[in-house]
């Protein structure tokens, strides 16, 4: 702990105001309540360092933080996602959406990109909490499906990386069938005899754990991360108990069996090349070829020897 | 004893009235048959008008009715040689599911279905109908069976949902659930499911992802109970009623998504006055809907399954 983290902070806070200090400058920890500097946070991959806090990221910067260099491909996914059963509340469904897409700048509450991870094709799929709740509705669902079957198709691993209330009300039953149809797709992936690994990231709750989110070859969580099925209050109010604090925790949830490791974000991408790896290059002659098995790559060494078999007709 | 609902009032003083003339015709011997005839008829259109436009509040309490016709009356009237199976072979056996195999109509098929039980005794065993992960590890180990044996699966829908224990997260609830479905995914086999009353969200859909879906036509399938969007949407637990309606939660409307196959139509007044007629009616359905699933091959089924459930609502997407 520096003087400057302790103490300059707070007093520079005090100065501004809390409302005075700029967004992009400052930001304050959720959990200990200091005030990080921005630049310092990105570089700390948006952990507190005073109390180690994970802090809400977007989809966006997640495939920032993983990608080889924080580049990959956005995968365009079904533009709209229109009002199926008129949905009112005390707001309209409508106007909810169209609210949390101007507040995000994102179409929906997840984002599908493809690149590489170690040279490795992956295809990840990551939600934004921000947007209602990274809740899953018929968007969503299509979301994750689509990013199976490119997944398949380019012979990549699929990494999801959900942080989600659960279903998403508003599209009643609608939502709840991408249980089942989020389910299909990943066993098709599975199928294909390519990784799929979950992320799990603070909080990954109801329809969506219930579904794709269980059901990784591997399964990792974020450090604090909440990872359950049933809310904590409904759980309380049935039991008529007070949970303890660590209750459906991914420190937790790891010595009750349901996830293989708890990873901090520092450590996140080097692991994930780690496993999918492992997992794919299976010899030792494997771990000599570059970009493995991307189709690029592939063609690529289809024109090399064809080249070589034209040099041959020639030389022969 | 009978069990009314709040807005069965004018029919509950009809009936007693008809009670009230048998008893006192069981003292004097007069014949009060034409009285009770006349009493009759005004009880059946009462409930015929009743029935006829039932809201999504009015088909919850229905669909929630003591009474209502469970997966037990359901495997006593159809299922002959029923041998029911217990245990995930790893933890418990969890009543809340029942499972177990039997012959429907002659064929050997496996069965399996929430189960709320009939009295508190019942209730208890049975908690509610409200699985915790046992409960759906049995229903994935039964379903295996079928696989191998190439047996039918007959499901049974009816609960409030997965059971919202300390407990029950820790061994897994979501992962139990989860799994499920991907039984439901895997299997080669025809799978049929009756939503028989309350289809409540993943714990009801992970023995719903069937071929055939078919629902009774005052049972409700939803995402979340109406009391519980209320108080999360509308902050109200009041607003039931407005969340019943929202949600879209009856046979009617899950026709119209296609997130079901077929209605099934209940006798006069509801499933719960005629366990009988209604067991019956299910059976002669199901019949219809295996004869047409038994003409496929494992592969073709298990794919048609997927297949399915991918292409569901996706007409809604831009
Ligand atoms: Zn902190």
């Amino acid at each position: 702990m520096s003087w400057l983290t302790d103490f300059v902070r707070p007093r520079i806070q005090a100065l501004v105001g809390k409302k005075d200090v700029p967004e992009n400058l400052w930001r304050r920890c959720p959990s200990c309540d200091q005030m990080l500097f921005h630049r310092e946070l990105s570089e700390n991959f948006y952990v507190c360092h005073h109390c180690d806090h994970q802090m809400r990221i977007s989809a966006t910067q997640r495939l920032e933080m993983l990608f080889d260099d924080g580049e990959y491909e956005r995968v365009e996914i079904p533009k709209k996602a229109i009002d199926p059963l008129k949905f009112r509340d005390t707001k309209k469904y409508s106007d909810r959406l169209r609210e949390a897409q101007t507040k995000s700048n994102e179409l929906e509450a997840i984002v599908v990109a493809t690149g590489l991870l170690g040279g490795l094709p992956v295809v990840i799929a990551a939600f934004d909490f921000d947007f209602m709740g990274g809740s899953m509705g018929q968007a969503v669902g299509e979301g994750l499906t689509i990013s199976a079957n490119i997944a398949n198709e380019k012979k990549a691993a699929l990494i999801t990386i959900p942080a989600s209330g659960g279903a998403r009300m508003q599209e009643g039953m609608l939502s709840l069938i991408q249980m089942p149809r989020t389910v299909i797709a990943v066993e098709q992936v599975r199928e294909s005899g390519l990784p799929y690994i979950v992320l799990l990231t603070n909080p990954t709750t109801g329809g969506v754990t219930a579904s794709f989110a269980m059901l990784g070859d591997i399964h990792i969580a974020e450090p604090g991360a909440l990872v359950g099925f049933a809310g904590r209050r409904v759980i309380e109010d049935t039991i008529r108990e007070e949970l303890p604090e660590d209750f459906q925790r991914a420190e937790r949830m790891l010595e009750h069996g349901l996830i293989d490791m708890v990873v901090a974000r520092r450590e996140l991408r080097d692991t994930l090349i780690r496993i999918i790896s492992l997992l794919i290059k299976k010899t030792p002659d494997d771990i000599e070829k570059k970009n493995f098995s991307s189709k690029l790559n592939e063609e690529a060494e289809k024109n090399f020897s064809d080249i070589a078999n034209e040099d041959k007709t020639i030389i022969g | 004893m009978r069990h009314f609902l709040e807005f069965e009032k004018t029919i509950a003083d009809l009936e007693s009235k008809i009670e009230e003339l048998r008893h006192l015709s069981d003292g004097d011997g007069i014949s009060i048959a034409e009285e009770v005839g006349k009493l009759q008829n005004q009880v059946n259109k009462q409930l015929k008008q009743t029935y006829e436009r039932l809201t999504p509040w009015q088909r919850v309490q229905v669909a929630r009715h003591p009474n209502r016709p469970h997966s037990s009356d359901y495997i006593k009237n159809l299922i002959t040689d029923f041998t029911p199976l217990a245990g995930d072979r790893a933890y418990a056996e969890d009543r809340a599911i029942i499972a177990g195999i039997g012959r429907f109509r002659g064929w050997s098929t496996i069965i399996i279905g929430h189960e709320k039980g009939v009295d508190t005794d019942g209730r208890i065993v049975h908690n509610f109908g409200m699985a915790r992960p046992e409960g759906y590890r049995k229903a994935q180990r039964v379903m295996e069976l079928a696989d191998r044996f190439q047996l039918p699966i007959i499901t049974f829908i009816d609960t409030p949902g997965a059971y919202p224990g300390a407990g029950a997260e820790e061994r897994g609830q979501a992962e139990s659930i989860a799994e499920t479905i991907r039984s439901c995914m895997s299997v080669r086999v025809p799978f049929i499911s009756v939503v028989i009353g309350e289809g409540g969200s993943g714990g009801a859909i992970a023995l719903a992802a069937a071929n055939t879906v078919l629902m009774l036509e005052h049972s409700v399938y939803s995402v979340i109970s109406p009391e519980g969007c209320a108080s999360i949407l509308w902050r109200d637990s009041d607003k039931s009623l407005a969340a019943a309606e929202a949600l879209k939660i009856t046979a009617s409307d899950l026709l119209g998504f296609s997130i079901i196959d077929r209605i099934i139509y209940e006798p006069l007044g509801g499933a719960h006055r005629d366990t009988k007629k209604i067991t019956s009616i299910v059976g002669d359905a199901l019949d219809e809907e295996l004869y047409e699933l038994r003409k496929l091959d494992g592969d073709t089924l298990k794919k048609h399954r997927r297949e399915k459930f991918l292409n569901m609502g996706r007409a809604n997407l831009i």
